[in-house]
């Protein structure tokens, strides 16, 4: 694709507009310093996320109270989970790099809704700030786990409404960017930009605003619901009024399966920017990702009853689940077969990004491997709420999209901040933090299977060594962490300047200079007929 | 590096606008078709309940809610064929003729629930725990939640058509630049949409 | 960028849907007055069916658009009728 070289414009960290420092960004409807806003704002919660999650291992390196009792480790989990899922994972990529990147990767100048962009990430931080009193004001930090189930969530006397309040704002939040996306890409690509020329990023976008949109509105309502619960008494899902709490389980579902989607397509997206980079080659198999990525954003609507095995369903319900569970698993593995096939006879170019996803490759498929045996009935009453689905998930979703996000961050680091971060050190970080998380969540496979229950502080002595293994993975882990973090830091700062396409990319955001002019380009690019994305 | 000054650009896209709202559309549909969900799975549970506590509504009621809200969709529907014939007047009529509609729909409302509570019959009532079946429980909850949350929209609704209204008497809405009009016209079928699916649901169950 | 929305609907069309949708209306108060047993349900939300049907393809312009927006509705339906029968093979089957 030829560069458009934008000389006549500030780069986006430069320009000065209406606003001056701080309220420059916090005001700015520009997605480039959105996506920033969003990157900022996630690594501080994930961070306070880690911590929760260590303050966790602490507690489970020994047998009964090591550092906290049974209610402050139900607290801790359930504000670990809700951080996680609703202001790490859920706004994931998309947030980050789709703000960045998606008006670049298809020749626009801004999303088509600049101004609801920026309310999107207030709402964020609205979320946030709500959650958080939840912990700090009022009777007692939430201690529902991060699922909310009834009838608890609405009979316990901790501090509920702002912690479902602020996960309601956290779900406008991403709704809003769903809409956002989806009407940018119908209607803001380049002359002669197809949608089967489309970059496989913007693709996965697509699919999984399509899923924000549809499915974050069920846990809205859900949540109102059992606010409505807690101040009325309504009855909806309290037996003792002829509620059912498994409808809870369903509606709440419903969303939150969706949702590990809305995590894992956008992470499949970069990978697949990454590895056809890394390799110099055409993407293997360009239709068929995307139909994989449709399917799956369509399939993952249909499986919701596979966490509700063991909650009271009727058989044929927990029969249709498990077959559709089976079902979905298809088109992910279609795609992993894709990236390899990539591969083969590729000009591998082994560098950091490269590495993130190559280990993605393997924890994602570890992780997807177990949603088989947690998919199959018979296997699932034996393993369903032990420390085997705590390993699954946090393969799939810390090794998926926290793997993909690591990659991503990396691979887009050059253009996002017009400085290379320093190799050696991203690459000692990688190690550590594989070696770290591979320490950590194994051993937890295993105590599952011997009967390890999860979201409980104690356990009996026949674990411990697990659990010490798994302790010690958590520190490797955090170790890698920081060293990855404070590489970036300082590579933002300090890094030498990149080039424009350090890595030899053939997407549109390779065309513009690092960093980014403040609107993308000069002159809108025009695609050719005979040209496209992986045109190596 | 030089600073570039740009003039700001005029971004009217009507068709990304329409897109937008009916997207926002989808949610609202998610948002009230699971309530409806809710609404079929309890109703399948206490099919005799439901049809006991029904008895208790006011179809007649209900039912002048439903026609008058119908015909504000045509009014609504009208004004873009107004502005559209650039017949500013008209569009303000049609409109305020919506507008008007809406609050009877309320205030109709206002009285059909100051009944209820009258009877004690309200979420989390004593009358309503102590002395009424689970199902007839279930059933005035669900009644309460969603006739309110769509109450709610109603209100939202008067408030959109309230400021397109003050946008086209200023001449910042008009022919060629109708997207806002037909946007809160699209919101307000949705609202009659919604009330069209629980008219029956719940007043002609008897 | 222009599309059919360029194309005025008449008023008339407008006021043949309502009275239409009127209709519809007190056709569907009448035949409570049927015992229609198990299909009390079934009558009364095919009525609704329709009377939204007409409400979308005319007075939410959704015939004279292009059809792409058609498209999509239809599937925000199908998905939600979907999400329906699925929770139901949990409920019919207990």
């Amino acid at each position: 694709m030829q560069s458009t070289n934008a000389v006549n414009q500030a780069n986006y960290l430069e320009y000065r507009g209406r606003f001056k420092g701080l309220f420059g960004w916090i005001f700015s409807t520009d997605h480039k310093r959105i996506g920033l806003l969003y990157l900022y704002s996630m690594a501080v919660m994930f961070s306070v996320g880690v911590l929760l999650g260590l303050a966790m291992k602490l507690e489970l390196l020994a047998p009964g109270k090591t550092i906290m009792d049974a209610q402050d480790y139900n607290a801790t989990f359930t504000v670990h989970g809700v951080i996680m899922i609703f202001m790490v994972v859920v706004p994931g990529l998309p947030a980050v790099f789709g703000n960045f990147l998606l008006p670049i990767m298809i020749g626009a100048k801004d999303v088509a809704f600049p101004k609801l962009n920026l309310l999107s990430w207030w709402f964020y931080v609205a979320g946030v700030f709500l959650v958080l009193a939840a912990l700090l004001f009022g009777p007692g930090t939430p201690d529902t786990g991060w699922t909310f189930y009834a009838p608890y969530s609405f009979k316990t006397g901790t501090n509920m409404l702002p912690a479902i309040f602020g996960a309601f704002i956290l779900g406008f939040s991403s709704i809003l960017t769903g809409l956002n996306f989806l009407v940018t890409i119908h209607r803001m690509r380049c002359p002669g930009l197809k949608w089967s020329k489309l970059s496989l990023f913007v693709w996965t976008l697509y699919g999984t605003a399509w899923i924000q949109l549809l499915a974050t509105p069920v846990v809205g309502i859900t949540l109102v619901l059992v606010a409505l619960e807690r101040l009325f008494g309504v009855g909806i899902f309290d037996p003792a009024l002829g509620g059912d709490p498994i409808l809870y389980q369903h509606l709440f579902w419903i969303y939150s399966h969706p949702a590990v989607y809305i995590m894992i397509l956008p992470a499949m997206g970069a990978i697949s920017e990454i590895i056809p980079t890394f390799s110099q080659k055409h993407i293997f198999g360009y239709k068929a990702i995307i139909v994989s990525t449709m399917a799956i954003a369509f399939v993952g609507y249909l499986v919701w009853g596979h966490h509700m095995f063991t909650a009271g369903m009727s058989g044929t319900a927990q029969y249709y689940f498990s077959l559709l569970t089976f079902l979905v698993a298809i088109p992910s593995a279609i795609k992993v077969f894709n990236w390899i096939s990539t591969m083969y006879k590729g000009s591998i170019n082994v560098q950091t990004p490269f590495y993130w996803a190559v280990s993605f490759i393997f924890v994602f498929m570890i992780g997807g491997l177990s949603g088989l045996v947690l998919g199959a009935l018979a296997a699932n009453i034996y393993v369903h709420d032990t420390a085997f689905v705590v390993a699954h998930f946090h393969y799939i979703v810390f090794g998926g999209t926290g793997f993909a996000f690591f990659a991503a961050i990396h691979y887009w680091f050059p253009k996002i901040f017009g400085r290379m971060y320093d190799k050696a050190w991203a690459n000692i970080g990688w190690i550590v933090f594989t070696i770290g998380f591979l320490t950590l969540y194994s051993p937890m496979f295993y105590l599952g299977m011997m009967g390890m229950p999860r979201r409980y502080y104690d356990y009996l002595e026949e674990f411990h060594g697990g659990n010490i293994l798994s302790t010690f993975g958590s520190w490797i882990l955090a170790t890698g962490f920081i060293i990855i973090i404070v590489n970036l830091v300082r590579s933002a700062r300090r890094g030498e300047k990149a080039e424009m396409n350090p890595w030899k990319g053939k997407t549109l955001e390779w065309t513009v200079p690092s960093p980014p002019p403040v609107e993308n380009f000069d002159k809108i690019p025009e695609i050719a007929e005979n040209d496209g994305p992986y045109n190596y | 590096m030089e600073k570039v000054t740009h003039a700001p650009h005029d971004h009217y896209d009507a068709e990304a606008s329409k897109i937008g709202m009916w997207l926002f559309i989808f949610t609202e549909l998610l948002l009230f078709g699971i309530l409806f969900v809710i609404y079929s799975v309890y109703r399948y549970l206490n099919h005799d309940a439901f049809h006991l506590a029904a008895a208790e509504l006011d179809t007649f009621t209900g039912a002048v809610n439903t026609l008058i809200l119908l015909v504000s969709s045509m009014t609504i529907a009208m004004s873009v064929t107004a502005l559209q014939k650039k017949n500013k007047p008209l569009t303000l009529l049609l409109n305020g003729i919506t507008f008007v509609i809406g609050v009877v729909f309320l205030v109709n409302k206002y009285f059909e629930w100051g009944a209820k509570f009258d009877h004690g019959i309200f979420p989390g009532s004593a009358t309503l725990t102590e002395t009424l079946s689970q199902g007839e429980i279930l059933f005035f909850g669900l009644y309460f939640i969603m006739t309110g949350l769509h109450a709610l929209h109603i209100i939202i609704g008067l408030v959109f058509i309230a400021v397109v209204m003050w946008k086209v008497a200023k001449g910042k809405v008009h022919a060629e630049r109708s997207a806002l009009l037909e946007n809160s016209g699209l919101y307000w079928h949705l609202v009659d949409i919604i009330w069209i699916f629980l008219f029956p649901l719940f007043y002609l169950i008897v | 960028m222009s599309d059919e929305k360029n194309h005025i609907v008449p008023y008339r069309v407008y006021a043949f849907v309502l009275a239409a949708l009127v209709v519809l209306t007190l056709l569907s108060i009448a035949i409570t007055g049927y015992d229609l047993g198990k299909y009390t349900v079934a009558g009364a939300l095919i009525f609704a069916v329709v009377k939204s049907f007409l409400v979308l393809t005319y007075f939410m312009h959704l015939k004279y658009d292009k059809p792409y927006i058609k498209i999509m509705v239809g599937f925000v339906f199908a998905i939600l009728v979907v999400t329906i029968v699925v929770t139901f093979l949990d409920y019919l089957y207990r």
